[in-house]
């Protein structure tokens, strides 16, 4: 890859299956150079704009780009947009090699860089083994290779941690964050923020197939109401003071979480002279926020 | 195009449905051809009230690759599409080459070096079958003669025509079970009854000669029916036979293009 990565663009996209509306006047822009995660609880219609980014699924209204172009309109699409769905589907009876063969000529790739890719995703000894055998982690994994087979200069992936083991996650947190640094357009979604928020730079949440909030990871952050976890020998007193300046309170282990700033909480104990042993940011809990946004509910 | 064409080869040779086909090809024609073979040879008065002779003994047997061996590149063909939705590996097939169109004539395509190989093993399998019997016991294996050779030849061609029009109605009927029953119960059942039956009125027997498995017949130039003189008999010139045959596959692939393809996918 040499030059940089495209921008994906979703413009008043839409999508009916029947009376379902599952994706409706989506617009939203992903740039080059960053992690993007495109989060929204299941049945969120992530997967439905994804295949309309990608020419599978037909929009009922508005349109994709990759570039300057649909998908499809690239001479050799494959080469600009590596992308692996939701519930990668392989035929069982393929080996893990053979899948990345079929599909290599039209990606323009020699068989040399198959064997290479299997290797790379961690798969070189299942690489003469048929899929049917793979466990959902192995199939995550052929998929990110099948996407990564024409070293393309955007990765579209849908849910990839699903399956993976922890030590996959982390190997592909760290190749995402790699692509991205080269300047590569990378597109993940997940139903859990959790689960992308320690990759991804910026963020696209949807819900019921709307758009509820896109910005940068940091500006998300900006939305959570900070909290403070407090320790005392006098937690009445420290009850009283967050009254007085009517910040909530909740019981936590051994002290209380107080919901407002960390800087905030320490100056008015200090002023009204409230003996603390522990004061500690809790920091901004995305997990609430983004419950809020998509109207979900803390399981 | 070129790369297109490579892909679908691949995907057909890199499962191992292709060769467990092949090899159920191979026995069930070979043991047809030696049941057919000995019948002729050791009872041929039997034959339902007609008694083949000479090359037309040899002939009819040979042409059996087709008429009895035409259901396995119908369904490996068939295969080649319902697999790609059974498994949804359509979505892979169609990111890497969304137009369409293109997808499918590539599959279309791609078939026809596998159908030449099922013709060759089917041919292959009802001569070595048949021939030793027709030459040891019978009126000769009539292997030199060129009529009997182009008659070899030409099933070779039609098996493979045959693995076409199994893509092509893949296209239309994209659930595997449902392909296979369909095939089998068309090629067993339904084509088989609808030549004797349409042979056997006066004005209809013109339409018989059109039906797929009796243009078929006519690219061969014999048929195993048209030998036994049931009313089917008549059969296209060759060259009208393969357009109708062929016209079954762009017919149907048109279909294929127009309705599941041009659905989303997955
Ligand atoms: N092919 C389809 N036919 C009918 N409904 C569908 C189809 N695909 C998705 N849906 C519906 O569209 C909505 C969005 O689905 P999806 O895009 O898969 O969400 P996500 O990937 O965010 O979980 C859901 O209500 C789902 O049931
Ligand atoms: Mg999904």
């Amino acid at each position: 890859m040499t030059q940089p990565g495209p921008a994906l663009a979703v413009e008043g996209l839409a999508k009916s299956f029947g009376p379902v509306r599952a994706v409706d006047d989506l617009t939203f822009a992903v740039r080059p150079g960053a992690v993007t995660g495109f989060l929204g609880p299941n049945g969120a219609g992530k997967t439905t704009t994804l295949r309309m980014l990608l020419g599978l699924t037909r929009p009922t209204a508005g349109r994709t780009l990759v570039g300057d172009r649909p998908y499809g309109e690239h001479a050799l699409p494959a080469r600009v947009v590596g992308a692996a769905l939701e519930a990668s589907s392989f035929h069982p009876g393929r080996t893990g090699l053979a899948h990345l063969e079929v599909f290599a000529p039209q990606v323009g790739v020699s068989r040399r860089r198959c064997r290479d890719l299997i290797d790379f995703v961690g798969l070189g000894g299942a690489a003469h083994r048929r899929v049917g055998g793979y466990s959902t982690g192995m199939r995550q994994r052929l998929a990110l290779a099948t996407a990564l087979l024409g070293d393309p200069p955007a990765i579209v992936l849908d849910e990839p941690a699903n399956g993976l083991d922890p030590e996959g996650i982390v190997w592909l947190r760290r190749l995402l964050r790699a692509f991205a640094d080269e300047g590569r357009t990378v597109l993940v979604s997940s139903h859990v923020l959790a689960e992308v928020q320690h990759t991804v730079d910026d963020v696209v949440i949807i819900a019921a197939g709307r758009l509820v909030h896109a910005s940068s990871l940091a500006d998300l952050a900006g939305l959570a109401a900070p909290e403070t976890y407090v320790e005392s020998p006098d937690l009445p007193a420290v009850e009283r003071l967050c009254a007085e300046h009517a910040w909530d309170v909740r019981p936590g282990e051994r002290g209380l979480l107080v919901l407002a700033p960390s800087a905030e909480v320490g100056a008015a104990a200090y002023r009204s002279g409230v003996e603390l042993h522990q004061l500690a940011s809790r920091g901004a809990d995305l997990e609430d926020v983004f419950l809020r946004l998509t109207g979900g509910v803390r399981s | 195009m070129r790369n297109a064409l490579v892909a679908e080869y691949r995907k057909l040779v890199t499962t191992r449905m292709w060769w467990v086909l092949l090899l159920a090809c191979a026995a069930y024609l070979g043991f047809i051809g030696a049941v057919l073979g000995f019948s002729l040879v050791f009872a041929p008065e039997q034959q339902g009230g007609v008694t083949l002779h000479g090359i037309d003994a040899a002939t009819a047997v040979y042409s059996l690759t087709n008429g009895i061996g035409y259901v396995f590149p119908l369904v490996i063909g068939s295969l080649a599409m319902t697999t790609e939705f059974r498994h949804q590996t359509i979505t892979q097939s169609l990111l890497v080459e969304p137009r369409r169109g293109v997808y499918l004539g590539a599959k279309l395509l791609a078939t026809v070096p596998v159908g030449l190989l099922y013709g060759l093993v089917a041919v292959t399998a009802v001569v070595a079958a048949s021939a030793p019997l027709l030459a040891g016991w019978g009126d000769g294996a009539y292997l030199t003669d060129g009529g009997v050779l182009q008659v070899l030849a030409l099933s070779v061609v039609v098996i493979a025509v045959w693995a076409v029009v199994g893509v092509a109605f893949g296209s239309v009927v994209t659930n595997q079970v449902a392909a296979i029953v369909v095939i089998l119960a068309f090629t067993q059942l339904v084509e088989p009854i609808a030549r004797v039956a349409l042979g056997s009125f006066a004005g209809l027997d013109q339409v018989a000669k059109f039906l797929p498995g009796a243009a078929a017949d006519g690219i061969v130039g014999a048929s195993f029916f048209s030998s036994y003189g049931s009313g089917a008999g008549e059969l296209l010139p060759r060259w009208a036979a393969l357009l109708v045959l062929l016209g079954y596959a762009a017919a149907l692939a048109l279909i294929g293009r127009y309705t599941t393809l041009r659905r989303d996918v997955g």
